[in-house]
């Protein structure tokens, strides 16, 4: 399983990728593994304000139905379209190819983006794995 | 892995679609150790085999087998079974794990008063199913099957094996009973072994079938394989609620045999009356999966429910069996549709099974 240790993790499986106010967003190694085949991916629309710790999207595989959370506050700018034809990239390439959407993040006083203070490190992300066996 | 009726159990091993196509094209491998074994012996063994199911299991020739039901006195389904006929007095009957002290229970009050012997004897077998096209190529040269005295016809090799037989044998050396069945739409085998000796029957298994395309498959698979043959599972098509009948498989009523049976009446009753729900093949026009339990319409009223779904890599599209408040016929038509999750997604009636394999 990989944790990739440039990320930010939820404990709901999601990762998150900051580049300056924009961040990436999409399910874990860990996550698609437990879902098993991804057959569908419902993301929220372009120009939708997604809230941190709400469902914005589904995630559906085989044999379940996995609500979708948005890791952070802001605006969806981008969506990942190529998971429509192809949702196994989910499994296949869980933190590149299977991204699924980006979202403009408010800036904080420096200028960085703001985010939520509970995501999780790589680290922490992996024990909270293992703990869940 | 995951829980399944107090067992753990192999929900994957690795991409349960992989896991399916590899059942399809070549070979899967499958630990099914959870399924009941509920031996069945005595003088009278077959009669109270009649009297306790729907099918006539003293008209099955020793070596063979047959899918049947036990039924509530309301015709209800209890389980589906296979049951082989092991011997003339020997019956093993395979029941679902979730139900096996409910039919092990039944036969034994159904056999009182014959001189028959139930015995659970689910702990006594592992289970391993080899299923798939590649099947009997990969099994031939590791099962030895015995010759077995002249009320059962000798088996000479395993590929003259009929579908729907079993005999006494050897899989990788360990004494097995070795039976060309299986629930997944192919030609296949199923290999009741003793538990200490399934690691040894399993892992001979997988290196010596691997060169032939057999992977390891989950129960994800086994169940989309099973949809796709359109077979019925316990707890999905099947149930106390439904007589068979209602699941379109009437046959294995068998009201000309001798004496009387459980159920006899009420399925007697329904037979005439015709089934009060009809069990139907959709094809789902979406990539979303039509799930059990969500409502299906025709021409905007709820006339269903789904009863199994999923991805049919086999179709291409989700498919899924739904029990219909009206035969299948009557909706040519119809405008169909799944309330999947608060979207209505068009669904087509496509005629079961899915998939047939080439013969």
């Amino acid at each position: 399983m990989s944790v990739p240790a440039e990320l930010h993790y939820t404990p709901e499986h999601e990762w998150v990728s900051v580049e300056g106010t924009s961040a990436s967003i999409g399910i874990t190694d860990y996550a698609a593994q437990q879902l098993g085949d991804v057959v569908f991916v419902s993301l929220p629309t372009p120009g939708a304000t997604v809230t941190a710790g709400e469902p914005c999207g589904e995630v559906e595989s085989v044999k379940s139905v996995s609500d979708l959370y948005s890791p952070v506050d802001g605006e969806v700018i981008e969506v990942n379209a190529e998971l429509e034809d192809d949702p196994s990239l989910v499994n296949a390439e869980p933190y590149t190819a299977g991204w699924m959407f980006r979202v403009r993040v408010a800036q904080d006083g420096n200028g960085d983006a703001a985010l939520p203070t509970d995501l999780l490190s790589a680290a922490e992300y992996e024990e909270l794995t293992k703990s869940a066996g | 892995m995951t829980s399944f009726a107090g067992w753990q159990m192999p929900l994957r091993y690795g991409s349960e679609t992989a896991e399916h196509l590899a059942v399809r094209r070549a070979a899967g491998l499958f630990d099914l150790s959870h399924m009941g074994e509920i031996a069945v012996t005595g003088p009278d063994a077959g009669a109270a085999l009649d009297y306790a199911l729907t099918g006539q299991p003293s008209a099955v020739p020793p070596g063979r087998a047959r899918y049947m039901m036990i039924c509530a006195e309301d015709g209800g389904v209890l389980d589906d079974l296979v049951v082989y006929r092991q011997g003339k007095q020997e019956f093993l009957v395979i029941a679902n794990a979730s139900n096996t002290a409910t039919v092990s229970g039944a036969l034994a009050d159904r056999a009182a008063g014959y001189d028959a012997a139930v015995v659970d004897a689910t702990l006594d077998y592992a289970l391993i199913a080899v299923q798939g096209p590649a099947a009997a190529g990969i099994l031939a040269p590791l099962v030895r099957l015995d010759a077995v005295g002249p009320e059962f016809p000798q088996l000479p090799e395993l590929g003259a094996m009929k579908y729907y037989a079993g005999a006494s044998g050897a899989v990788a050396g360990r004494e097995a009973w070795v039976a060309r069945t299986g629930y997944t739409g192919e030609d296949g085998f199923e290999l009741y072994c003793r538990p200490q000796d399934a690691e040894h029957v399993w892992t001979v298994l997988a290196a010596e079938g691997a060169g032939a395309g057999l992977v390891p498959a989950g129960l994800a698979a086994r169940d989309t394989l099973r949809l796709e043959a359109g077979m019925p599972l316990y707890g999905n098509e099947l149930g106390p609620d439904v007589t068979p009948f209602e699941a379109g498989l009437g046959r294995v009523v068998k009201f000309d045999k001798p004496g009387e049976f459980v159920g006899r009446e009420a399925l007697a009753a329904r037979a005439s009356a015709g089934p009060s729900r009809h069990l139907a093949g959709l094809t789902i026009a979406s990539r979303r999966i039509a799930r059990h339990g969500y409502p299906v319409l025709a021409d905007g009223r709820t006339c269903g429910t789904v009863t199994s779904g999923a991805p049919s890599p086999a179709l291409g599209v989700p498919i899924a069996m739904a029990y219909l408040d009206r035969p299948a016929a009557s909706l040519a038509g119809a405008v169909l549709l799944v309330g999947i999750r608060g979207e209505a997604v068009p669904a087509h009636l496509t005629d079961l099974p899915f998939y047939s394999r080439r013969r």
